[in-house]
């Protein structure tokens, strides 16, 4: 064996720091931050939104996309795509015809962001969750793991976007309310996420024969900044109710802590083996 | 055709190097033969679609939509395809660390097949990729998504490829006859070897683990939370058979390549992979037997995709594995190859199943590979069989190195 024992250790250590340093120092960054800046929010009340587009429409003109096509009709699901970022559909349900809004979730803790490997999908520490082009690759894994089907992929471009709803990010750090809030009467609220959820209550508590005692957001895949309040069951709503509750970045997270130890047991266990099965006779006899 | 090794010597200009070279990259042999006149067509009408592709976009070759974004190629030529490279670090594991000599005439083809294939599928992952030119984000500069499991997978993708590189770079010295760097280059082996080893483990486990986060998009039969490590097993005998299968053909095709003394011993590795090929499987299928029992899902096995699953589990584990372990007993060398090109179905149908056929099979709109997509992919695999090709007829991979090579140690 012509590599010596202790200089192998030696680049085993570094390689394996460089792997396992990366990954703490990542993870902390994200977490850090000592200012007191809460994430924000939008409290969408489907009680009361009468389905009029003017979102829609506000939201497309604000960020240069086409006029939005289709009405909210009972029957018909619009989704969201690479043309349009937000849509309202209509259902009928037990309390007559209900519009639902349907745009990204701005998850406490998103699928999206901690799957990017570049770091373009960012959750911003103000709550939105933005698309930053410069960084992404168009490798699509953000869609791959959003449990709402947000992202959109532009397949016709040559230089693809993404496409979601980024809660007006740019209006939001100059103090301003997203346009969609701006636009609409009365069925979106805007305010940090902890208001929301206050306000949801007081809602709930005041007129209880509006609403069902839940807000969708709350808890739903580990909290997010929209919150619904809906007359009827969430079921009624074409909400996926299979969603679980608690964060979806979660379910990596096993395997990713393994990653370091991994990275020191077996490259010691092999070299482990290889000593000792190492004798002098297959010394001789290695090479034919 | 004798192998072409050239000793240069220090006193030959530069310009004999040149001519070498220029000399080893004319073909050799007959020019039409079957598999040229086959593959050249699709190569050229695959490289069309490349460029048209980039020119036009993803969406005018490629039917992923928004719902199920992966497609073709990310599911077979990348994840199927890592799987049938795990036969290189399970081999090099054999020979390298537990010493096992029997197998060592057949480390360097694996590595190379395991090279190549880790090269090619790098580059099915550009042409999927919707901004190519920000490929190098996460490796340099101030992009380190390092939650990210995708993160993770391309690292260690890099990483692994430089590993193999070393690991067969020894042959390439012998090519060229540069003595000295033959040396140090096989006296890297070990630690390439073992720093391969576990990439290998993490990235193959890890190719599982991406689709950890679609939790609810992947029909419950085939999602649980012990898909890493399905992966990571499975990929053992996905390696393996593609060991048994690749050296079946290269058995026909390189004949007098092959040594007498090593076409004989072959025969007896085929009789032993075909062993740890039935007991891995073994292993895979009591896995994924209690994950099925953990998961509850009696109900969804009297549905189409439950039938579908006990196709995969039944027709292409338990059967190929039965026929492994019968093979092994009996040693017959043409039941392990039908249980290894069965065995690479069900992998095939694995990976597939996970990435694609499962991902969304609620979707309103299924995915269903465009010819298009389907030529680029059969493209990308028949460029990497040329450079194979290519290789083998030139350097010492598959017959015995040069007498001066054999005084190194491995």
């Amino acid at each position: 064996m012509s590599i010596d024992r202790r200089k192998f250790f030696k680049s085993i250590a570094i390689t394996g720091m460089t792997i396992v340093g990366v990954n703490a120092s990542g993870a902390n960054k994200s977490s850090s931050g000592d200012d007191d800046t809460e994430f924000h929010g939008v409290l969408y009340d489907s009680s009361i939104c009468i389905g009029c587009q003017a979102c829609e429409k506000a939201c497309a003109e604000a960020h240069g996309l086409p006029e939005p096509t289709g009405k909210p009709e009972v029957g018909v699901i619009r989704k969201t795509s690479e043309n349009q970022r937000c849509t309202i559909n209509a259902y009928e349900t037990s309390q007559g015809e209900v519009y639902v809004r349907n745009q990204c979730m701005h998850c406490n803790e998103p699928a999206c962001a901690s799957a990017c490997l570049t770091q373009a999908m960012h959750k911003t520490k103000e709550g939105p969750v933005i698309w930053r082009e410069d960084k992404c690759m168009g490798c699509r894994y953000c869609m791959i793991s959003c449990p709402f089907d947000v992202p959109k992929f532009e397949y016709g471009s040559t230089n693809p976007k993404i496409q979601k709803c980024d809660m007006c990010y740019d209006r939001i750090i100059k103090g301003e309310k997203p346009v969609c809030v701006e636009t609409c009467g009365d069925a979106l609220f805007f305010g940090t996420r902890r208001e929301l959820i206050a306000e949801a209550r007081r809602r709930i508590a005041e007129i209880p024969e509006l609403y069902i005692d839940q807000v969708y957001g709350e808890r739903v895949a580990g909290g997010t900044g929209y919150l619904y309040l809906a007359p009827v069951d969430h079921k009624e709503l074409g909400f996926d109710t299979r969603l679980r509750n608690t964060s979806y970045p979660a379910l990596t997270k096993g395997f990713l802590y393994s990653v370091p130890s991994v990275f020191v047991l077996v490259p010691t266990l092999l070299l482990g083996i290889h000593e000792a099965t190492k004798s002098r006779k297959s010394k001789e006899e290695n090479h034919d | 055709m004798t192998s072409p090794i050239y000793p240069l010597t220090k006193e030959k200009e530069s310009q004999s190097t040149w001519r070498f070279l220029m000399n080893e990259l004319k073909p050799r042999g007959k020019w039409l033969t079957p598999f040229n006149l086959i593959s050249i067509p699709i190569i050229l009408v695959g490289l069309a679609l490349i460029v048209l592709r980039f020119a036009e976009g993803l969406g005018a070759v490629s039917n992923i939509n928004q719902e199920i974004p992966w497609g073709l190629w990310k599911g077979f030529n990348v994840v199927t395809g890592v799987a049938f490279a795990g036969g290189a670090y399970v081999l090099t594991f054999i020979v390298y660390i537990l010493k096992v000599d029997k197998y060592h005439s057949i480390v360097r083809v694996t590595v190379l097949n395991g090279f190549l294939a880790y090269m090619f599928y790098a580059g099915a992952l550009v042409l999927d990729l919707g901004k190519p030119w920000n490929i190098f984000n996460p490796i340099i500069g101030n992009n380190f998504g390092a939650s990210s499991v995708l993160f993770l997978v391309a690292w260690h993708f890099l990483l692994y490829i430089v590993a193999q590189l070393i690991e067969f770079s020894p042959a390439v010295a012998e090519w060229l006859g540069a003595r000295r760097a033959h040396k140090i280059l096989s006296g890297l082996t070990l630690g390439a070897v073992i720093f391969g080893i576990t990439l290998s483990t993490l990235h193959q486990s890890g190719l599982g683990a991406l689709f950890l986060m679609a939790s609810e998009k992947i029909h419950p039969l085939w999602y649980n939370e012990y898909i890493p490590l399905l992966f990571l097993v499975s990929s053992v005998f996905a390696g393996l058979s593609m060991v048994i299968f690749e050296g079946s053909i290269s058995q026909r095709v390189f004949f007098r390549k092959i040594s007498k003394k090593n076409r004989e011993a072959r025969n007896n590795m085929i009789q032993s992979l075909s062993k740890i090929c039935a007991f891995g499987m073994f292993a895979y299928l009591f896995m994924q037997f209690l994950v099925f029992i953990h998961g509850q899902h009696w109900d969804l096995l009297n549905t189409s995709m439950g039938y579908w699953f006990l196709l995969e589990m039944i027709g292409f584990v338990a059967v190929p594995m039965a026929l492994y372990f019968y093979a092994s007993r009996t040693s017959s060398i043409l039941l392990s190859r039908v249980a290894a090109i069965i065995t690479i179905v069900g992998i095939i149908l694995n990976r597939l199943n996970v990435s694609i056929i499962a991902f969304r099979w609620d979707a309103a709109v299924r995915y269903v590979p465009s010819w298009m997509e389907i030529v680029v992919s059969i493209t990308i695999i028949l460029i990497q069989i040329w450079i194979f090709r290519w290789v083998i007829s030139r350097m010492p991979v598959l017959d015995e190195p040069p007498k001066w090579a054999k005084n190194t140690n491995h």
